[in-house]
């Protein structure tokens, strides 16, 4: 057996809340060994954080205290060390990587003097050596031209290489453990395959032990050797890898595994007849003018949408994906005229270019919106009932008992209590608030539901609910839905046909299973093979190398080539 | 109309609503003693005839010493007397109405200015947001008590003109940070959502941009209580505010600045009187805050 480099026993940690002292993690133990990857899982408010923060002694202080239990690495007991002490074993001997590799960066410091920074507090190495350190560390992370790249300020990265960076900076002193939290969640889904390879190759190369953190069953099935699954600050279920994925002993480990969408096993979409046209998009065209210079005249567009044509029915779903940045949310906000937009959209049968607020409002009855951040989209100030009664009220639709009648009933629809109707948003969980969002959007009876990547921020229990209430809608008032999102899994839940988009240009689309069981595009498969697979035992796809993905940005007068798209079999398109 | 109380009429359901925030206001100790001091200074306002001790304008042979020095406070003359042998108690009642009128009235109308110039600018931007913000630009570079004292000096100094005055010269501030404010608001997802439903503009931000404004707009206000107490004491002293004999904290504060060594009494009582007053509107103005955050409930 391997040596023991890090032991936590029965850790408690308390946060003060208004309401007294809440434990937050409650007697959690474990033991990670050299060369090690465990994977803490666990949805929203688990603790899982909380744990990574107390073994690093970054717990926010006052608030948070560790009330009970011991953290060793090797012979060093971390728990109740002095900081002074601390911050001689941070980064030296255990590092940590954190969700968003932007604002862990300093703005305003090159990746080279951040990583020298890091050597010589820890006296890594000598002033005279670091340069070449710093390059040979960002030569061991994979990242491309890297002379280059020391140079060069966080922003001027992607947001991979800003995660390389990252993991640069944690490894150059060479620690015993690794801590990553949600490493790869802000990324999207090749660039996430990227950087797990990375850690994994680093792990072998290094002998580093890894303490991952995450919500996403796929990730733990491709990195953990070993699975603890929390709850409410609670171990449920330890036990290797494999065994949680095919025996989980405890309910909640089964349901949580249930509710995760596995690519690839969702059941066909039924047969339904086709629906009167709700939306007819031709030729639709999203730029963005970049000004500069000293007259502040245009001297690049960025072609965030360029000539997408697509159709929806009634009753059907229609889902957009692609990674960030290729124009599916911006061709969302242009179909609720929130940025200027060229080409055609009309809405049941109505043209809607050239409309002005006053004629655009009926439109609005017909298409509504429920966007990504469930508690950023409702209004903080206002009670739940009110926001959903408004909709109704800017429309004129009722008023007095008749708009109360109608918030109750739609309170119903959704699945909440009447009673919740005077709370405030932030009385909510994510999925209730989410609840209130599709309520407040169908209050007007719409047609078409715009969901930009609606259930992206819930955990995957709750979106299971969430996706269940849409489809339930559907069945039963025949509503149109496009589904924008960046994760396939869900995406072969929901959509009757796909649209795979890059660069703004369509590169892909069809019916569902034409896309995701015989991808043509090189693209396509390549987002498909990126996919974590929620099953340790089985072999991901080997992953498609593909060059860069390029910019949307072209100096003026010059513009993308549009791509032309070719019938292969019948409704499934392709880029040539 | 709210569909969480619809049972209540509209107006009833605004009085009822003024009628929580004041019960929550005194609840709480120190917005409580704010409150106090506010109502007290409105009192003394309102009734200072009646309330004054002696004749704030009589300069009597009694109200100086043997060598017409000003006398301390204690004996016939609670706080003591002037350099004109005016008693001290009495002439700090009397500008309570000037200087009350003054802190809440300018510092009124610049929270309006204030805030309406900056919504507008930071919420609707583009050509109207640049010329409204660099006329906010202009003003700023503007020497204030220039500004103030050619204002007045076109204008016939009176009350109402010197609150006007101090007005023009105080939104500015407040304008810049509600734009800025504005700015961000404006591009959050529940204002998105707003406009994509059709909301008017007037429902964007009344109903939803105002509310979030109100924090910053209640402590920059608050805080605008004393500036503006003590630009009038400026534009009085330079004889360009509220006229004499007619006694403010400000004027009474500048009349005797130079005898601090000797007399510290008259600057000590107006000038507590006018940190009472700044005092008291920050708690209140603190608290009420809190209690018009939804998302603070119960946590007090």
């Amino acid at each position: 057996m391997t040596e023991t480099v890090l032991t936590v026993r029965d850790l408690s940690v308390q946060v003060a809340t208004p309401s007294g002292a809440k434990t937050v993690l409650d007697g959690l133990s474990f033991e990670l060994r050299a060369g090690e990857t465990l994977c803490l899982a666990g949805e929203s408010g688990s603790g899982k954080s909380m744990t990574a923060l107390a073994i690093m002694g970054l717990l926010p202080k006052p608030m948070c205290r560790i009330t009970r239990g011991s953290v060793c690495l090797g012979d060093t007991q971390l728990v109740g060390l002095p900081d002074a002490a601390y911050r001689k074993i941070r980064t030296a001997r255990v590092a940590m990587i954190f969700q968003e590799p932007m604002t862990s960066l300093n703005p305003l410091m090159t990746v080279q003097q951040q990583l020298t920074e890091t050597l010589l507090e820890h006296d890594a190495c000598t002033r005279a050596e670091a340069p070449a350190r710093a390059l040979q560390l960002l030569r061991d992370v994979q990242l491309t031209e890297p002379e280059r790249r020391l140079k060069q300020y966080p922003h001027e990265l992607s947001g991979g290489m800003r995660q390389r960076v990252m993991i640069a900076i944690a490894l150059a002193c060479d620690p015993e453990v690794l801590i990553a939290d949600e490493p790869t969640t802000a990324l999207d889904v090749t660039v996430q395959a990227e950087i797990l390879d990375l850690i994994r190759a680093l792990q072998r190369d290094h002998g580093t032990s890894v303490l991952m953190i995450t919500h996403d069953m796929g990730v733990v099935a491709e990195m953990a050797d070993h699975v603890i699954i929390l709850r409410h600050g609670q171990e449920v279920e330890s036990a290797p890898v494999r065994d949680i994925f095919s025996t989980p002993r405890s309910e909640y480990a089964k349901e949580l595994l249930g509710a995760v969408p596995r690519l690839g096993t969702a059941p066909p979409r039924p047969a339904k007849p086709q629906g009167v046209p709700v939306l007819e998009v031709d030729d639709l065209s999203v730029r963005f003018d970049v000004r500069g210079g000293v007259l502040n005249r245009v001297q690049a567009r960025v072609h965030a949408v360029e000539g997408v044509s697509f159709g929806i029915n009634a009753g059907e779903t229609l889902a957009l994906v692609g990674e960030s940045g290729c124009g599916k949310s911006t061709i969302g906000k242009a179909l609720m005229g929130l940025v200027p937009w060229q080409g055609s959209v009309q809405v049941m049968g109505r043209q809607t270019r050239g409309m002005g607020p006053a004629l655009m409002k009926p439109v609005r009855r017909d298409v509504q919106m429920v966007f990504q951040d469930p508690g950023a989209s409702l209004d903080s100030r206002m009670t739940v009932g009110d926001q959903v009664a408004e909709p109704l009220l800017i429309h004129g639709l009722a008023s007095g008992s008749a708009l109360k009648d109608r918030v109750e009933h739609l309170f119903r629809r959704v699945g909440l209590s009447p009673d919740m109707m005077a709370r405030y948003p932030h009385e909510f969980s994510g999925g209730q608030r989410q609840r209130v969002n599709i309520a407040r959007a169908l209050s007007l009876s719409p047609k078409l539901i715009i969901a930009d990547e609606s259930v992206s921020a819930l955990d995957v229990s709750v979106q299971a609910q969430v996706l269940e209430l849409l489809q339930e809608i559907q069945d039963e008032d025949g509503l149109a839905f496009l589904f924008i999102s960046h994760d396939m899994a869900v995406v072969e839940q929901v959509a009757d046909r796909i649209m795979v988009m890059r660069l703004g240009q369509v590169v892909e689309e069809g019916a569902r299973d034409a896309i995701l069981r015989d991808p043509r595009h090189q693209y396509t498969r390549r987002l498909l093979s990126a996919v974590p697979v929620p099953d340790p035992s089985r072999q991901r796809p080997e992953r498609i190398e593909t060059e860069s993905i390029g910019s949307p940005i072209w100096p003026k007068g010059r513009e993308p080539d549009r791509l032309k798209l070719e019938e292969i079999s019948f409704q499934h398109r392709v880029a040539v | 109309m709210s569909v969480t109380d619809t049972t209540v009429q509209k107006g009833q359901s605004r009085v009822s609503r003024a009628s929580q925030v004041f019960v929550a206001l005194m609840k709480r100790p120190r917005s409580a003693f704010g409150m106090v001091v506010i109502l007290i200074m409105v009192f003394a306002a309102v009734f200072a005839p009646l309330i004054m001790p002696q004749d704030p304008f009589e300069q009597s042979f009694e109200g100086l010493s043997l060598v017409g020095a000003p006398l301390p406070p204690g004996g016939d003359f609670l706080l003591g007397t002037d350099l004109l042998g005016r008693d001290l108690a009495s002439r700090l009642v009397l500008g309570t109405r000037t200087s009350l009128i003054i802190g809440v009235l300018a510092n009124g109308i610049a929270i309006l200015l204030g805030a309406g110039v900056g919504i507008t600018a930071g919420y609707f931007g583009g050509w109207i947001g640049a010329i409204l913000m660099r006329f906010t630009d202009l003003m700023m570079a503007f020497p204030a008590l220039l500004l103030a004292i050619v204002l007045a000096a076109i204008f016939q100094p009176s009350l109402l003109i010197v609150a006007l005055v101090i007005a023009m010269v105080n939104w500015v501030q407040m304008a810049r940070v509600i734009y800025t404010e504005t700015r961000s608001l404006a591009e959050r997802d529940f204002i998105q959502v707003q406009r994509a439903l059709g909301a008017g503009h007037l429902r964007i931000l009344g109903s939803h941009l105002l509310p979030h404004l109100l924090s910053s707009i209640l402590v920059f206000g608050t805080l605008g209580i004393s500036t503006t107490v003590l630009l009038e004491a400026t534009l009085s002293f330079l004889g360009v505010g509220v006229q004499p004999p007619m006694p403010s904290w400000g004027n009474i504060i500048f009349e005797n600045q130079t005898y601090f060594n000797t007399a510290p009494w008259l600057v000590f009582f107006p000038g507590a009187a006018i940190v009472l007053l700044a005092l008291a509107f920050n708690l209140v103005g603190d608290a009420l805050r809190d209690i018009l955050d939804p998302t603070l409930k119960g946590r007090h």
